[in-house]
């Protein structure tokens, strides 16, 4: 009698749990931080725009191979008879949230709130001289020059319903350093495949699935549940003790144990980001140096001595736990002008170092001080830590600087820094998006990123040449021109590419996404 | 402590002839320490971490705040195991590669200074202002006691913590490494100093009403003489309970604010930032990088906090047997 009451039970149970697993699967997913708002053009930020995919959508989108692929526009071209024109064709039957078509009108509307003065994603757009619809289904992007790679800076430019916007007054962009707010902010309508169901900042936003997409296939997660957690331990025992579903933010030191737990598996790839070191190259003397007549690392023999003192393989065996690939360029592998050779970096050799030194009028080194972010990249203070040991062993005291990005960034766009850790991810997989901010030197909309005080008219003319190349061969060979010149002057110091890694139950499944954008779209579940 | 007096000698012939040692041996404070263990086994153990602190540059078998010397391929080494390079270490190493029981004890030593520092500051600071209110009175010791009474009301690591972040953007980047541990000793120095002035003052105001100061102020003595050179030492026996106390407060305010990343450079670790560093490898295994210098913190703290307490009892009148 119990023994057939409690079979009944179980299979009554058992019958239950798959059903529900049929019919409705609830993700939760849990970041180190929040979306900083969703005005969609406010902030050009990863996490930001991460959060934004799933509600709202771009013309084109980037495949995991750097590739471009369409979104809402389902082709695009350079109009035959004008150079300076993109040709835009529109997805037909696509639908708003709030069941409004998806029209031509929408797109001019959002590019021109792209590239108007609040805008953060304006710097994307500084090429476009108009937008016009030409039908419903068609729009030309008229440009001020010949712009091949334009298309390239449409991934993260998100689509809003110019009827929903003009009606809740949102023509200008939510200005996001002036603490201001507009209706966008916290409400959204998009295209995408989930629609926001509730937002509480910093805490929790619940998205449902969009059951009037377009996209033929349906994502098997019906509902995700999105869960901030800044602390990175609380983030972890959250997953050990089974409150949420995926972690996309994991300490390396937690891999291990993680992989090792039964029930939860952890995924790892590639990053499209480079981690390096730079340094002050110009004769003015470092601010924060014994050599008060001179800058030492002007010396072409000084920088060769840093570079040979870093251990690359130490850094990555001890300090990621071997999550990370050394660099001997300052580009991810995924990125346009990437080749091995560029790639190879020599074996750590301290006693030349040292008779570099030395050759260089320096036998017994000298001091600098390194700033170094706390917050920003994987274990960044950790890794400027081991160079300090390494260059120390060289002779160069360096005294470290630990800071939290917010505080470490203007360092570097304010010339304040004589030695720095940064790293720098590549949205466009393009060279020129690194040689734009790193290598040109300071003026105008270059060298944001660069302190180094590094300046060859002739270089930054190279550079400059690159946006409006419409030979590819041409353009291919300058790219290789400028890379072996910054390598040959060690303009940068690099030391890794990223690896990420994703912890999640071991009954779902979501690839490392390059650029650490991940769509739950892409969730699959089973073993 | 049976008193065999010297058969020939009367006793109260002998009683002042006696040592300096054999007094103290006798009086009522140590009769007290002698007598409680706690407080015994406390003093031994903060007076051996102090001086294992001292002495580390002698004591510990590495230097850990020579960067140079560091071997990174021996990071994660577990206590008592050998390393890449073929060392065993006793503690074991942290995520750098630096011998933890060295670590631990250069560290010790920056907990250590910046607390003796930060508590005299603040004495200083306390004491000065709580005697010139409670012996000025009127309109000095409103405006003092105030500032004090606003101050306690908010949590001395927010100060700290507000006080840190000004000196942050008053100092240029490229002096704040090497100013780090001062403006540490500022900040809680300053967080700390309003316990002193409540005590000082409120002791000054009795004794300005007694006899010896009018007596003084008859004489014709200044009044800042007075305060310091009659009033002072009358009130010390509190001041030195609370000295006692907060310098354990402030040790722990240290490794708090070391913790929360705003204290000293990592390169030179205190027990705060050791802590904060191995946190992070809870959960992947390696319990010892938090683990000791977490023990040595508590042994720390907690010792110097039994110390306090044992003299506040000593020292009040009331509890005496």
């Amino acid at each position: 009698m119990k023994i057939q009451r409690f079979a009944g039970l179980a299979a009554l149970l058992a019958s239950t749990l798959m059903a529900s697993s049929a019919m409705a699967e609830t993700l939760r997913w849990a970041r180190a931080s929040d979306a900083l708002t969703l005005d969609p053009h406010s902030q050009n930020q990863g996490v930001t725009h991460n959060f934004a995919h799933h509600i709202y959508e771009t013309l084109v989108d980037r495949a995991v191979d750097g590739s471009l692929t369409p979104r809402l526009a389902t082709e695009w071209y350079v109009k035959e008879d004008d150079p300076n024109v993109w040709v835009f064709k529109l997805r037909h039957d696509v639908k708003f949230h709030d069941g409004a078509d998806f029209t031509a009108e929408d797109v001019v509307f959002s590019l021109d709130r792209a590239r108007s003065e609040n805008s953060n994603m304006r710097q994307l757009h500084s090429a476009i001289a108009s937008v016009a619809a030409v039908d419903d289904h068609t729009v030309e992007v008229t440009m001020t020059g010949p712009s091949p790679l334009y298309p390239n800076n449409l991934t993260n430019t998100f689509v809003m319903d110019k009827g929903w916007s003009e009606a809740h007054s949102l023509q200008s962009v939510q200005d996001y350093a002036a603490g201001e707010d507009n209706y966008a902010v916290r409400n959204a309508n998009g295209t995408g495949p989930y629609i926001l169901e509730s937002r509480e900042v910093d805490v929790r936003s619940v998205l449902k699935r969009n059951e009037a997409h377009w996209a033929e296939t349906k994502p098997q997660v019906t509902e995700i549940i999105y869960l901030p957690i800044a602390e990175n331990a609380t983030r972890i025992a959250a997953l050990l003790s089974g409150e949420v579903d995926l972690v996309q933010d994991v300490p390396v030191q937690d891999i291990e144990r993680l992989k090792n737990t039964a029930g939860l598996k952890v995924e790892t790839g590639p990053e499209n980001r480079i981690i390096y070191f730079g340094y002050r190259m110009d004769d003015k003397p470092l601010k924060s140096s014994n050599v008060a007549d001179k800058n030492p690392i002007a010396d072409p023999r000084v920088r060769e001595a840093m570079h040979l003192a870093i251990d690359r393989e130490a850094i990555k065996r001890v300090v990621m736990r071997g999550n990370s690939l050394p660099a001997g360029v300052a580009m991810p592998p995924f990125v346009h002008g990437w080749t091995p050779e560029l790639d190879a970096f020599p074996a750590p050799d301290p006693e030349r170092a040292k008779a570099l030194l030395a050759e260089a009028g320096y036998p017994d080194g000298f001091s600098v001080t390194l700033d170094t972010p706390n917050n920003r990249y994987v274990n960044d203070e950790a890794i400027s830590q081991a160079v300090v040991g390494m260059l120390g062993r060289i002779g160069i005291k360096v005294t470290l600087a630990s800071r939290p990005v917010a505080q470490h960034s203007p360092l570097i766009t304010g010339d304040n820094t004589d030695f720095y850790l940064l790293g720098w991810g590549v949205p466009t997989f393009d060279s020129a998006y690194i040689f734009n901010d790193l290598i040109h030197s300071r003026n105008g909309h270059f060298g944001a990123y660069n302190p180094s005080g590094y300046a060859d008219p002739a270089l930054d003319a190279k550079i400059e040449g690159l946006a409006t190349e419409i030979d590819v061969e041409k353009r291919d060979a300058d790219i290789a021109e400028i890379w072996a010149q910054v390598q040959r002057d060690r303009v940068l110091l690099p030391i890794h590419n990223q690896l990420l890694a994703y912890a999640m139950k071991d009954n779902l499944t979501l690839a490392v996404h390059p650029e650490n954008q991940p769509l739950m779209t892409m969730v699959t579940y089973g073993q | 402590m049976t008193e065999a007096p010297p058969p020939e000698a009367p006793v109260e012939a002998a009683a002042p002839a006696r040592g300096f040692w054999a007094r103290f041996w006798d009086s009522d404070v140590f009769w007290s320490y002698r007598h409680n263990p706690v407080a015994v086994v406390s003093s031994l153990v903060a007076l051996t971490l102090i001086l294992a602190a001292v002495f580390a540059p002698w004591i510990a078998p590495h230097d850990p705040f020579n960067p140079a010397t560091l071997q990174l391929m021996d990071g994660f080494t577990p206590p008592g195991e050998a390393a890449m390079s073929g060392t065993v270490y006793r503690f074991g190493t942290d995520d750098q590669g630096r011998d933890l029981l060295s670590t631990i004890l250069y560290g010790s030593r920056v907990s250590l200074f910046v607390g003796f520092a930060a508590t005299l500051f603040s004495m200083t600071l306390g004491v000065s202002l709580g005697l010139f209110a409670g012996y000025r009175g009127g309109l000095a010791d409103t405006i003092i006691m105030r500032v004090a009474d606003v101050q306690l009301s908010f949590p001395a690591i927010l100060i700290a913590l507000l006080i840190f972040g000004v000196a942050q953007g008053v100092i240029p980047p490229n002096k704040q490494e090497s100013m780090a541990i001062w403006v540490l000793i500022l900040a809680i120095g300053l967080a700390n100093w309003a316990q002193f002035a409540r005590t000082v003052r409120g002791a000054a105001m009795v004794e300005r009403q007694k006899d010896y100061v009018s007596a003084a102020r008859i004489m014709g003595v200044p009044g800042p003489a007075i305060a310091f050179k009659h009033v002072l030492p009358n009130v010390l026996g509190p001041v030195l309970v609370i000295a006692t106390i907060s310098l354990a407060l402030a040790i722990i305010e240290e490794a708090t604010l070391s913790y929360l990343g705003v204290g000293v450079p990592p390169t030179q670790p205190s027990l705060g930032t050791l802590i904060r560093i191995g946190q992070r490898f809870l959960f992947s295994g390696e319990w010892w990088i938090l683990f000791f210098p977490a023990l040595m913190l508590i042994l720390l703290a907690l010792s110097v906090n039994l110390l306090g307490d044992w003299l506040r009892d000593a020292l009040n009148p009331k509890l005496r047997q």
